[in-house]
């Protein structure tokens, strides 16, 4: 009866201030004034559904109980364990993946193809960015700043130099850790706001040089022409390029998840975590706080600068507005609707934000309205993101003896 | 009292126009257990933080004696590089690594004695494996030192509070000091994990030889443990000698109880 109440009076309060906005309309024609009484009330009765719905949720929150009842024993981590448990789920549903992913650019479109291209891309740019924000716990804002040094290296020396994709690529990811160490030298000081205002900073600076710097960068036109990787010198049409790219994005995608899983379970991974939750403990436990922040910073921005090369490659066309502070706005709610530090989590979250608008398209006036309700509600019920509270198996001789001990 | 581990001379901290430390000397021998006493604001921690290199102090030297009995000055180092050396500490308020396992938590400890990089990690070849089968094993002998090897795959943070203090003591001796500083290790204690603890203090020091320093507000445990004791009180060293002498020190008993004919 209470949440009645409360969604009566949501309802009757929306109505009001919705009033002058889409319940009167001037009739230009004959100087009249239309009221539209109608459209107010289906409103209300739209906001009183929603706020019935909004209440017993938070009622549910507050209960401590899941707003949906899975089935026994069901939730993601749950599944995931499953698989880590089980080696004929596992490589069973590796394999099926594989399948899948291979087999997508035979299928699919050629439409499809370059969405999962894109899609594949900030798989890579958010898992770099979860080495920064999510093990190290260091919130940085600019980091699209690096997947455009990345995209401009490959663009500007092949214009100037005629450098090859292959030459390119570990020259991009080299230089942006270059800037990686660059930007963090001056904020090894800062932590939380103050960090996330610098970096935000540094991503404009890059973006407005690159705008500006007109004699170098090509302004706002940007650089066209970009040449689509080679293959053994082979000749490509547009359609078998973007095959390959696909080929060649999805094994970076792989490299990446197998080089970041294995740094996270290592000894610098478990420094990077324990810099994020406490860096007093941290130094006072002899974790050299300067380097293992100087690695968080190059290691999270190099995996930026290979994209940035790929996706120079891919578009044969840039310039500095696809890479706008949205972007970096974007790759960091990969990595926290994806559940901070999690690999497996922020590849299904940067899957799903790229690809559901682009599937979406058929409400292309409602997607960002949806994307942005999805994140409203995703934080208020699940902050932790998708997957959380992952944890490495150790094995210890002591308990577990030191049968199929492989060293 | 034995070779010397810890040696500080005239240390003196201002911060601002306050002098949060005045001309403190304090002097742990091997395989000593010293207690730092005194009421609260006095400078303990204070103290604790300057040997630590937390903070610089504005006066005063601090060495760190190694096995073989050389002098290392530690003005001016690096937190991580003093425990390097051989110092290592706990904290009054509890600085775990709360969201990490209490295995994780210990296995930082070995951070600074163990090498493994980025490229390590990145190929996993054998040594990089041994070297972290090395440092889970001794993590989780250390667990069971101070008696957490059952909680050992546990989230730090839902460990009761007395066992949270054992883990940090676990971890910070995971660094293989020669000297351990321990700040309030009973604080919040119940007298029945009070006394477990006075045990695993004798048992650190009896076994493996360390020298202890602790700061600690419970006299029962403080008089049963130490074998010397210093007094501070607003920043300086009022009195300092055996719990006995402190008992009946006139001086000690006025910075605690106040005038006694007021």
């Amino acid at each position: 009866m209470h949440r009645i109440c409360k969604a009566a009076i949501a309802a009757l309060w929306f109505m009001l201030l919705t009033l002058p906005v889409l319940g009167i309309k001037l009739n230009t024609v004959t100087n009249t004034v239309v009221w539209r009484f109608d459209r107010i009330l289906a409103l209300g009765a739209g906001i009183f559904v929603l706020a019935v719905i909004w209440d017993w949720c938070f009622s549910r929150k507050a209960a401590g109980q899941p707003l949906v009842h899975l089935p026994q024993g069901f939730s993601l981590a749950g599944l995931l364990e499953a698989f880590r448990n089980s080696a004929g789920l596992r490589w069973g549903g590796i394999a099926l993946l594989a399948v899948v992913l291979v087999g997508m650019p035979l299928v699919g479109s050629f439409y499809q193809t370059n969405i999962m291209i894109s899609a594949l891309l900030y798989v890579m740019l958010a898992l770099g960015l979860n080495i920064v924000v999510g093990l190290a716990g260091q919130l940085v804002l600019g980091y699209v700043a690096f997947y455009a040094i990345g995209a401009y290296t490959y663009g500007l020396l092949n214009q100037f130099f005629g450098l090859g994709f292959w030459a390119c690529l570990p020259i991009g990811g080299f230089l942006t850790v270059l800037f990686g160490l660059g930007l963090g030298f001056p904020v090894l000081r800062l932590r939380g706001d103050y960090l996330a205002i610098v970096t935000l900073g540094f991503g404009e600076i890059v973006r407005l040089t690159l705008q500006n710097w007109s004699s170098v960068t090509g302004g706002p036109r940007g650089v066209s022409d970009i040449p689509r990787p080679g293959f053994f010198g082979m000749q490509m049409d547009i359609a078998a390029s973007t095959t390959y790219i696909y080929y060649l994005v999805l094994a970076a995608v792989i490299i990446t998840i197998v080089v970041i899983s294995r740094l996270k379970n290592s000894r610098v991974g478990l420094a990077l975590q324990a810099l994020r939750e406490d860096e007093i403990a941290c130094e006072a436990m002899g974790v050299d706080i300067t380097r293992v922040k100087l690695s968080a910073f190059a290691l999270g921005s190099c995996w930026a600068g290979f994209a940035g090369v790929i996706f120079a490659a891919k578009t044969t066309y840039i310039n500095p507005s696809s890479f706008t502070f949205m972007e970096s706005a974007m790759i960091l709610s990969m990595v926290v609707l994806g559940g901070m530090g999690s690999i497996a989590g922020v590849v299904i979250a940067a899957l799903i934000l790229i690809l559901a608008p682009e599937y979406l398209r058929a409400f292309s006036d409602y997607r960002m309205l949806l994307f942005g309700a999805i994140m409203v509600i995703m934080m208020l019920f699940r902050p932790q993101g998708l997957i959380s509270g992952e944890r490495r198996r150790y094995r210890i001789s002591a308990l577990h003896g030191n049968e199929g001990d492989r060293s | 009292m034995n070779a010397p581990v810890l040696e500080v001379t005239d240390l003196s901290q201002d911060f601002g126009g306050l002098r949060a430390l005045n001309e403190l000397s304090l002097t742990v021998g091997t395989a000593e257990i010293v207690a730092l006493i005194g009421p609260n604001g006095a400078g303990k921690t204070t103290f604790f933080n300057c040997v630590t290199g937390i903070y610089t102090p504005t006066e005063g030297k601090m060495y760190l004696h190694d096995a073989a009995g050389e002098k290392h000055l530690l003005n001016g180092r690096k937190p991580h590089l003093i425990t390097a050396m051989g110092m290592a500490r706990t904290f009054q308020n509890i600085r775990l690594f709360s969201e990490m396992t209490v295995l994780e938590n210990v296995m930082i400890g070995r951070h600074c004695r163990t090498k493994a990089g980025i490229m390590g990690a990145i190929a996993r070849d054998g040594r990089t494996r041994r070297e972290e089968q090395d440092t889970i094993d001794r993590s989780y002998a250390l667990l069971e030192l101070v008696k957490l090897q059952e909680f050992w795959n546990e989230t730090a943070h839902n460990l009761p509070y007395g066992a949270q203090r054992r883990l940090e003591i676990a971890r910070a001796m995971a660094t293989e000091p020669r000297m351990l500083l321990l700040d309030e290790p009973a604080a919040g204690m119940n007298p029945q994990e009070t006394n477990e603890l006075k045990e695993l203090v004798c048992s650190i020091r009896d076994k493996q030889g360390l020298s202890i320093l602790l700061i600690e507000h419970d006299m029962g445990m403080v008089m049963s443990l130490s074998d010397r004791i210093y007094v501070m009180e607003y920043g300086s060293c009022i009195a300092t000698g055996t719990p006995a002498e402190i008992r009946t020190n006139p001086r000690v008993i006025k910075a605690y109880l106040g005038e006694s004919d007021a």
